[in-house]
C-alpha cells in the first residue's frame, strides 16, 4: 500500500506543478461552460422572450390591411414599425439594415379590395351550397400575396415559426371578412364586432407541461442542457493532460529506471486512474457549483440538481473512470506527446460531435446516429440528461450506464494489452 | 588453499541483436565479476556498453545465452530479485519537477523500502552527496553535477548488493567527479560490488580493480589494469585502449 501511496503523492505533486495542465483541467472547462451557456441562453431569450422587429410598408391602408396588422400585433411575436412612406424593395432592404430589423412586410395596393372580393366569393359559394347542395360555383377565387423580406441570418425553423404567425394573421383577416359578408347577408343590423370577438376568443387553452420522470416540473433551460454536456466534455478532455503526461513519463529517463525496479508498473497506472478520477470528480464539483451558485448572480438560469444525488455521483464516477481509461489508453499507445495531444483532442471533439454534445442527437443525420453507441460521451450525456432534464433516478439511467461501463472495460483491456506488448508489465 | 571468490555477475555466451539491425550488438559474451569487486567495462562509443547494461538490468531480453546475478538466472528470477541491484543510468532518471527528497521518497518506495527507512537513507545520502541545502528545490533547477548526484543517490537508496553504473560522471566538473568516485569507493568498502562503464580511461584507472575492453559487442581483453598494461607493454590505459580499438571514429 505504501508503494501506491508514494506513487499517488508523486503524481499529485507532478500535477500540481503543471500549471498548463491545471489550466486545461479546471479553467478551460469553466470558461467554456460560461461562454456556451451565456450564448445559448441569449439565443433562448431572443426566441422565447423578445419580439421580432418588423418593418411594415402598408401600400394599401384598407380595412383588411388594418385588420391584418392588428392581428399580427395580437399574435405577440412581432414588434411592428410602420413606415410612413411607400418604399420600393431596394429602399426597404436599406431600411432593414439601418433599423436592425430582421423582417419587413409589404402589403400591396388593393390588398383589402382583393381580400373583400375573395370573402364575397367564398360566402356566396357557401350560400349556394346551402340553397342547392348540388350546385357548384365556377367563379374563381382572387389570390393575393403579402411579401415577407427576411435577413438571411434567420434560421429555417425560426423563419417557419414567423411564417406560421403570418398565415395565422391572414387567416384571421380572411375569416373576419367572410363572416362580415355572411352576417350582413343574413341581418344588416347584426353587431359584427361583438360576434367577431366571441368567435376569435378561443375558449380552449393549451396548458404546457414538461414531461419528466417522478413528477419533476423543472423547465429545461440553457444551464440544465449545457452544464452536464460540457462537464462531460471537460472530463474527457483530460486526455490532453493525462495522455501526454503518460507519454512524457514513458519517454523520460525516470521510466527507464522504473522498469528496473522491483515494482509492477501497473501500480503507476492504478495511481493515475485514482488521481485523475478524483480530478474529474473535482471538475464536476467545480462546474456544478458554478451552475448552482454563480450562474444566478450573472443573469443565467441556476442549475437545478437532480433529486437522486447518489445517482448523480455514480454517473459522474463512471463517466470519470471512462474518461481516465480513455486517456490512459491514448497515453499507452501514443509514441510522442504530439501524437497524444493531437489524436486525443481531435478524437474527443469527434466523439463529442457524434455523441450529441456539440449537436443535439435529434438534429443529427440518421447515418450518424448509428455511430452514437460507440461514443462514451453519448452514454454519459444520456445518463446525465436522464437525471437533469427528465428528473429520473439511478434506476432510470442504468440502461445508459451499462454501455459506459462496457466501454470503460474495453479501454482498460486495450491499455493492459498495450503495456504487455511493450513489455511494461 | 585459496578460496575462490563468489560470483556476483556471470555472463555466458550472451548475445543480443536489435530488431532491424544488420549485426548483433552483443556477440557471444563471457564475463564474470566477483563479489565486492570494482569492475570497469570500457569501450568506444557504440561498442555495446549501454546495451549490455540494459541487458543486465532487464530492460532488454537476451537473444541467447544467460545472465546470472548472484547465481540466479535473470530470465528465471522474480521481480523482487531486482532489489539486489541498483542502476545509475547514463541519462538523468528522475522527475525534474520534484525535489531530491520527493524523488528519493518515491523511488525508495518502489524499491520496497518503508517510509522511516527512506527518510533515514535520504538524509544520509543527501548529506554525503552535498545536497542537503537544496533538498527541497526542484531538481530541474540544478546544475549538471548536482543532477548526477541525485541520479546516483536514487540508485543506491536501497543499499544494493551490486551497482550498475553507466557512465556516471558524464558532463560533470572535476570536483563533482572526484566526489562521485570517492563515494563509489566508499560504497565498495561497504561491500557493494561495482559494475561501471565508461570511456574515461583515467577515471577507470582510478576506480577499477579489473577491467574489460569491449568493442563491436565482443570482449577484446579483460584482467587487472596492472596485468593488461604489463602484457601489452603500455604505460597507461588510454594508449592501450587506442592500441586495441584503433584511432578511427566508432559511432
Amino acid at each position: 500500500m505504501y508503494k501506491l501511496y508514494a506513487t499517488l503523492r508523486k503524481d499529485l505533486l507532478l500535477l500540481l506543478r503543471d500549471k498548463v495542465g491545471i489550466t486545461f483541467i479546471f479553467i478551460m472547462p469553466v470558461i467554456l461552460v460560461l461562454i456556451i451557456t451565456s450564448i445559448q441562453n441569449s439565443a433562448f431569450d431572443i426566441v422565447n422572450n423578445n419580439k421580432v422587429p418588423v418593418l411594415i410598408s402598408n401600400q394599401d391602408n384598407g380595412e383588411a390591411a388594418v385588420q391584418f396588422l392588428d392581428a399580427l400585433d395580437k399574435i405577440g411575436l412581432f414588434e411592428l414599425h410602420l413606415l410612413r412612406d411607400s418604399v420600393n424593395p431596394v429602399d426597404l432592404a436599406a431600411r432593414m439594415h439601418q433599423e436592425d430589423a430582421l423582417l419587413a412586410i409589404t402589403i400591396p395596393i388593393g390588398f383589402s379590395e382583393r381580400v373583400s372580393k375573395r370573402a364575397v366569393i367564398t360566402a356566396n359559394k357557401a350560400f349556394q351550397i346551402l340553397e342547392t347542395p348540388e350546385s357548384k360555383s365556377t367563379q374563381p377565387l382572387v389570390s393575393d400575396t403579402v411579401i415577407l423580406y427576411y435577413h438571411p441570418v434567420l434560421q429555417d425553423n425560426y423563419r417557419l415559426n414567423i411564417q406560421n404567425g403570418l398565415h395565422s394573421a391572414l387567416k384571421m383577416v380572411e375569416t373576419k371578412q367572410i363572416l362580415k359578408v355572411v352576417y350582413q347577408s343574413l341581418n344588416e343590423d347584426a353587431n359584427v364586432q361583438q360576434v367577431d370577438e366571441d368567435i376569435f376568443k378561443s375558449g380552449i387553452d393549451v396548458l404546457e407541461v414538461p414531461v419528466s420522470r417522478g413528477g419533476i416540473k423543472t423547465i429545461p433551460n440553457a444551464t440544465q442542457h449545457n452544464i452536464p454536456a460540457w462537464t462531460i466534455f471537460a472530463m474527457f478532455f483530460i486526455v490532453i493532460s493525462l495522455g501526454s503526461s503518460l507519454v512524457k513519463e514513458k519517454l523520460s529517463g525516470s521510466h527507464l529506471r522504473l522498469k528496473t525496479l522491483p515494482t509492477n508498473y501497473l501500480i503507476s497506472l492504478v495511481s493515475k486512474l485514482i488521481l485523475y478520477t478524483g480530478v474529474c470528480l473535482g471538475q464536476v464539483l467545480v462546474i456544478f457549483s458554478l451552475g448552482v451558485w454563480l450562474f444566478p448572480h450573472i443573469g443565467l438560469p441556476a442549475l437545478n440538481l437532480p433529486q437522486d444525488l447518489f445517482g448523480l455521483f455514480l454517473v459522474s464516477l463512471i463517466s470519470a473512470l471512462c474518461a481516465v481509461s480513455y486517456a490512459i489508453c491514448i497515453g499507452v499507445y501514443a509514441r510522442t506527446q504530439e501524437q497524444a495531444n493531437g489524436f486525443g483532442a481531435v478524437s474527443i471533439v469527434i466523439l463529442a460531435a457524434i455523441g450529441g454534445i456539440l449537436v443535439p442527437a435529434f438534429a443529427m443525420p440518421e447515418a450518424f446516429r448509428s455511430f452514437m453507441a460507440i461514443s462514451p460521451l453519448h452514454w454519459s450525456l444520456e445518463s446525465y440528461y436522464g437525471l437533469f432534464l427528465e428528473g429520473g433516478k439511478l434506476s432510470d439511467v442504468w440502461g445508459n450506464l451499462l454501455p459506459l461501463l462496457a466501454i470503460t472495460f474495453i479501454l482498460q483491456i486495450l491499455a493492459f494489452a498495450g503495456l504487455k506488448k511493450n513489455n511494461l508489465i | 588453499m585459496a578460496v575462490e571468490a563468489e560470483s556476483a555477475l556471470k555472463l555466458d555466451k550472451l548475445s543480443f541483436q536489435y530488431k532491424g539491425s544488420p549485426a548483433p550488438s552483443i556477440k557471444d559474451l563471457h564475463l564474470e565479476v566477483r563479489k565486492g569487486e570494482r569492475f570497469g567495462l570500457l569501450g568506444p562509443n557504440g561498442a555495446g556498453k549501454t546495451t549490455l547494461m540494459h541487458l543486465l538490468c532487464g530492460l532488454l531480453l537476451p537473444g541467447s545465452g544467460s545472465i546470472k546475478l548472484f547465481d540466479t538466472d535473470l530470465s528465471e528470477s522474480k521481480i523482487s530479485h531486482r532489489k539486489r541491484f541498483g542502476f545509475v543510468p547514463q541519462d538523468f532518471s528522475f522527475y525534474p519537477e520534484l525535489s531530491p527528497v520527493e524523488n528519493l521518497n518515491f523511488f525508495g518506495a518502489w524499491y520496497g523500502l518503508k517510509q522511516d527507512r527512506i527518510m533515514k537513507r535520504s538524509k544520509e545520502l543527501l548529506h554525503i552527496l552535498g545536497l542537503t541545502e537544496v533538498k527541497d528545490k526542484a531538481v530541474k533547477t540544478f546544475s549538471g553535477g548536482m543532477k548526477r548526484r541525485v541520479n546516483l543517490a536514487i540508485g543506491v537508496i536501497h543499499k544494493p548488493q551490486i551497482l550498475f553504473l553507466d557512465e556516471p560522471t558524464v558532463g560533470v566538473d572535476v570536483q563533482t567527479r572526484n566526489a562521485i568516485i570517492a563515494y563509489l569507493k566508499q560504497l565498495n568498502r561497504d561491500g557493494i560490488t561495482l559494475f561501471y562503464t565508461s570511456h574515461q580511461m583515467k577515471e577507470a584507472e582510478e576506480l577499477c580493480e579489473r577491467i574489460a575492453l569491449i568493442d563491436e559487442g565482443k570482449i577484446v581483453v579483460s584482467g587487472s589494469i596492472f596485468q593488461l598494461l604489463n602484457d601489452n607493454k603500455e604505460q597507461d590505459l588510454e594508449k592501450l585502449f587506442l592500441k586495441l580499438t584503433g584511432k578511427d571514429f566508432r559511432d
